[in-house]
C-alpha cells in the first residue's frame, strides 16, 4: 500500500510536469482492497486480473515497479514496448494478463485461464482473481463471465469495488439493487461484503473468498466499499462527488486507517513506518529515474509485427 | 461427387486435432452430446469428455475464455452457433483475441468456428458473412474455405496458426457439397494463398466461400457462349494473396469480384482496390463487384434468391464487364 501510494503520487506528478503521455489512473482509498487481493496470491502460480486502480495489488502480487515506470513513461523497455500504456500492462505468462479498457471483459479472460488449468490437470491449489468496480458490474460481459465461471465452478475471487463513482456516475445512476453483493445470489456463488477503507477487514474478507475458492468452493464474489480519493484519471478533479460522502465513513481513507490499526496494535512502530515509506520513496525514484533515461520506442526499429505466426506475418 | 461432405470434413478435423493434440479443447453452445446445431461435433464428446463442452449462450465469455485458455497454452476451437451471433463477441474478439500478441507479445492462438451465410427461410439473423467485419481488424486470419479439402486442412492448419482464426464456414455447403475424399491427394495450399479453380482468358472472377460454386456454374454456362472465364478462390481474406488475383488479371484483363456478403466496403472492395491500385495497366475494363443486395438477409426464399448473388447474376454481370 504504501509503495504504491507513493509511486502513484510521482505518477500524478509526472503527469502534471507533462512527462506522460496519455491518461494516469490512479487509486488512492483503494489500497487495502488491492494489497489485499494480490497479498493473497502467489506470482507464476496464481492469476490475477488487476484493472485500472490496481497498483497495490500488482505490486503485492509481484509485479516488478519498473513494468509501471516504463509503460507510463513509454520506455522500449516496457511489457508492452510502447504499443500499450499505464494500466494496460501485463505479463499473462507469469498469471497477470493486461487488461483491455472494455471494462467486464477480463473476468472470462481469468475464468478461461483457470479451465485452461483444469483440463491440463494444474489447476489444484490455483486461484484467479479478476478486479472490477462498480460500473464494470453494469456491463453483459461481467454477467456472461461470472455465470459461466459459476457454471463451471472455477476458482475464481472477483473483488468488486464499489468506489462510488463510475467516473462520474454516481451508484444511484448505475444499478437498482441494494447491494452489489446481492448479485451473488443469482449467480449462485457466495457474495462478501465488506467496509473496503478497512484493512484489516478486507484483508480478511478477500483471504476467506480466496481459501473458499482454493478449496474447491468455486466462484466467490466480494463487494469491497469505498469513495475513489481521486478524479478517473488525473485529468479529472472529481468536482461532481459531493462534500458529504468526502466526509462520510466511506470517504476515509484507508491508508490511514490501516496506518492507524497497524500502530495501535503494535505491529509496526512510527519509526518503521516512516522507514516504509522511506524505502518506497527511494525504490520509485529508482525506478522512474531508470524508465526516464531508457530510450522511447523507435517507429523504424519496432517490427510492427500483429502476427505470431511467422508464416503469415509477411503477407499483407 | 462422392460422399464425404463439407461438414463431415470440419466434423473430422476436429476429431483428429483432438485426438493428436492435447491442447484442443471445444467449447460452444449444444457441442457436447447434442453434438452442435449442425453436428459438427458430433460424437466427439463420448470420445473426448474433457475436451468438448457445452457453454452458456454467452458468447462474449466463450471467447474470452478461449483468449484466457490460449495465453495458457491450450489450443480452443470455439464454435459460434450461428456466425451472426459472434456480435456479441464481438469485443472480445477484435480487442482481446486480435491485440493480444501485439500488445503482449504472448499469442492467442484461439480458432472460432462460424457457420456463415445464407440458406433459404433463415432470415436475417441466421444467413450473415460477418468476414469483412473482422477482416477489418488488425491481428486476425479470417479463413473462408469453399471445398471440402480446404474444409478439412484449413481447420487443421488454423489451429496450428499461433494467431487467432475466424473460420467462415458455409452453412449452404455443409451438405450440398461432396467429395470422393477428405484430401484431394494434393499438398494443402498454406494459409494466405489463393487457388485459381478454373483457368480462363476473357475475364476473372474473384469469389470465396459458397460463392466460389456460384461463380464455376456461371464460368460453366458462360463457356456455352463462347467465353473462357477464370474463376479464383481467395480460400483466406486475410491475408489476401492479391500476387495471385494480379497474375490472374494480368492473364484476363479484366475483374469480377463476388462475395455474398453486404456491398459496402468488404472484402470484395478491397479486391477491387487493391488491383487497381498495383494493377491499374493490367485492366481492360473498370473492375466491377457483386455482392448481396443492401438490406438485411430476408427470410422468404424468393427474396433471399434475389438478394445474394446467383449463378444467374454472377453471368450477368461477367456479360456486362466482357462488353466494358
Amino acid at each position: 500500500m504504501v509503495v504504491a501510494r507513493t509511486l502513484e503520487s510521482k505518477l500524478a506528478s509526472l503527469y502534471k510536469a507533462g512527462k506522460i503521455v496519455g491518461g494516469v489512473y490512479i487509486g488512492p482509498g483503494q489500497e487495502a482492497i488491492s494489497a489485499s487481493i494480490g497479498s493473497c496470491l502467489s506470482w507464476d502460480h496464481d492469476i490475477f486480473s488487476a484493472l485500472i486502480r490496481d497498483q497495490a495489488g500488482r505490486t503485492a502480487f509481484g509485479e516488478p515497479m519498473l513494468d509501471a515506470t516504463r509503460s507510463y513513461l513509454g520506455s522500449v523497455k516496457g511489457p508492452s514496448r510502447g504499443r500499450d500504456g499505464n494500466i494496460h500492462r501485463g505479463r499473462p505468462n507469469n498469471g497477470l494478463p493486461a487488461m483491455i479498457s472494455h471494462l467486464g471483459a477480463m473476468v472470462s479472460v481469468v475464468a478461461g485461464m483457470l479451465l485452461a488449468r483444469r483440463i491440463k490437470g494444474c489447476l489444484d491449489g490455483v486461484v484467479g482473481a479478476a478486479s472490477v468496480g462498480d460500473g464494470a458490474s453494469s456491463t453483459g460481459s461481467f454477467h456472461e463471465a461470472m455465470n459461466t465461471a459459476a457454471v463451471e465452478k472455477l476458482p475464481l475471487v472477483v473483488v468488486l469495488t464499489n468506489n462510488q463513482f463510475a467516473y462520474s456516475t454516481p451508484n444511484d445512476r448505475q444499478f437498482a439493487c441494494k447491494s452489489l453483493v446481492d448479485r451473488a445470489v443469482g449467480y449462485g456463488v457466495p457474495g462478501y461484503e465488506v467496509d473496503g477503507t478497512d484493512l484489516s477487514a478486507t484483508l480478511r474478507v478477500i483471504s476467506e473468498a480466496v481459501s473458499n475458492a482454493r478449496e474447491g468452493g468455486g466462484p466467490q464474489l466480494v463487494v469491497a466499499n469505498a469513495l475513489r480519493l481521486s478524479g478517473h484519471g488525473e485529468h479529472d478533479d472529481a468536482s461532481y462527488v459531493p462534500e458529504k460522502l468526502r466526509n462520510s465513513p466511506v470517504g476515509r481513507d484507508c491508508m490511514e486507517v490501516a496506518e492507524q490499526q497497524l500502530l495501535s496494535t503494535g505491529l509496526i512502530t512510527d519509526a518503521e513506518l516512516l522507514e516504509w515509506k522511506k524505502e518506497a520513496a527511494e525504490e520509485v525514484q529508482a525506478a522512474v529515474a531508470q524508465a526516464q533515461k531508457e530510450p522511447a520506442p523507435d517507429p523504424f526499429a519496432d517490427d510492427w509485427a500483429v502476427y505470431a505466426s511467422t508464416e503469415i506475418a509477411p503477407v499483407s | 461427387m462422392g460422399e464425404i461432405t463439407y461438414i463431415d470434413a470440419i466434423r473430422e478435423a476436429q476429431h483428429e486435432l483432438l485426438s493428436s493434440d492435447e491442447r484442443v479443447f471445444i467449447y460452444g453452445q449444444d457441442v457436447g452430446d447434442f453434438g452442435g446445431a449442425f453436428k459438427a461435433t458430433q460424437g466427439l464428446k463420448k470420445l473426448f469428455p474433457d475436451r468438448v463442452l457445452d457453454s452458456p449462450i454467452s458468447e462474449d465469455a466463450m471467447i474470452g475464455l478461449a483468449v484466457g485458455a490460449a495465453l495458457e497454452g491450450m489450443r480452443p476451437i470455439i464454435e459460434m452457433q450461428f456466425a451472426d451471433f459472434s456480435s456479441v463477441g464481438f469485443n472480445q474478439i477484435v480487442n482481446q483475441a486480435a491485440t493480444q500478441f501485439y500488445r503482449t507479445g504472448v499469442p492467442s492462438p484461439i480458432t472460432v468456428r462460424l457457420p456463415s451465410g445464407g440458406t433459404p427461410g433463415s432470415g436475417p439473423f441466421h444467413s450473415q458473412m460477418m468476414e469483412s467485419v473482422y477482416a477489418y481488424y488488425p491481428g486476425l486470419v479470417i479463413l473462408t474455405p469453399a471445398t471440402v479439402a480446404d474444409a478439412y486442412s484449413m481447420l487443421i492448419e488454423s489451429v496450428a496458426l499461433d494467431d487467432p482464426v475466424l473460420y467462415f464456414e458455409h452453412k449452404f455447403l455443409y451438405r450440398w457439397l461432396k467429395a470422393d475424399q477428405l484430401k484431394d491427394g494434393k499438398d494443402p495450399l498454406p494459409i494466405g494463398h489463393a487457388r485459381v479453380v478454373r483457368a480462363g482468358k476473357h475475364a476473372t472472377v474473384v469469389a470465396y466461400s459458397a460463392m466460389v460454386h456460384e461463380a464455376l456454374r456461371a464460368a460453366d454456362l458462360l463457356a456455352s457462349e463462347g467465353w473462357e472465364i477464370e474463376v479464383v478462390d481467395l480460400r483466406s481474406v486475410k491475408p489476401l494473396d492479391t500476387d495471385t488475383v494480379i497474375a490472374s488479371v494480368a492473364r484476363t484483363g479484366r475483374l469480377l469480384a463476388v462475395g455474398e456478403a453486404f456491398p459496402w466496403g468488404g472484402v470484395t472492395a478491397e479486391v477491387v482496390s487493391r488491383v487497381t491500385s498495383d494493377g491499374f495497366h493490367l485492366l481492360d475494363a473498370p473492375p466491377q463487384r457483386l455482392n448481396s443486395r443492401d438490406t438485411p438477409v430476408p427470410y422468404h426464399p424468393n427474396l433471399w434468391e434475389a438478394h445474394r448473388p446467383t449463378l444467374e447474376s454472377i453471368a450477368a454481370a461477367i456479360r456486362n464487364l466482357l462488353q466494358l
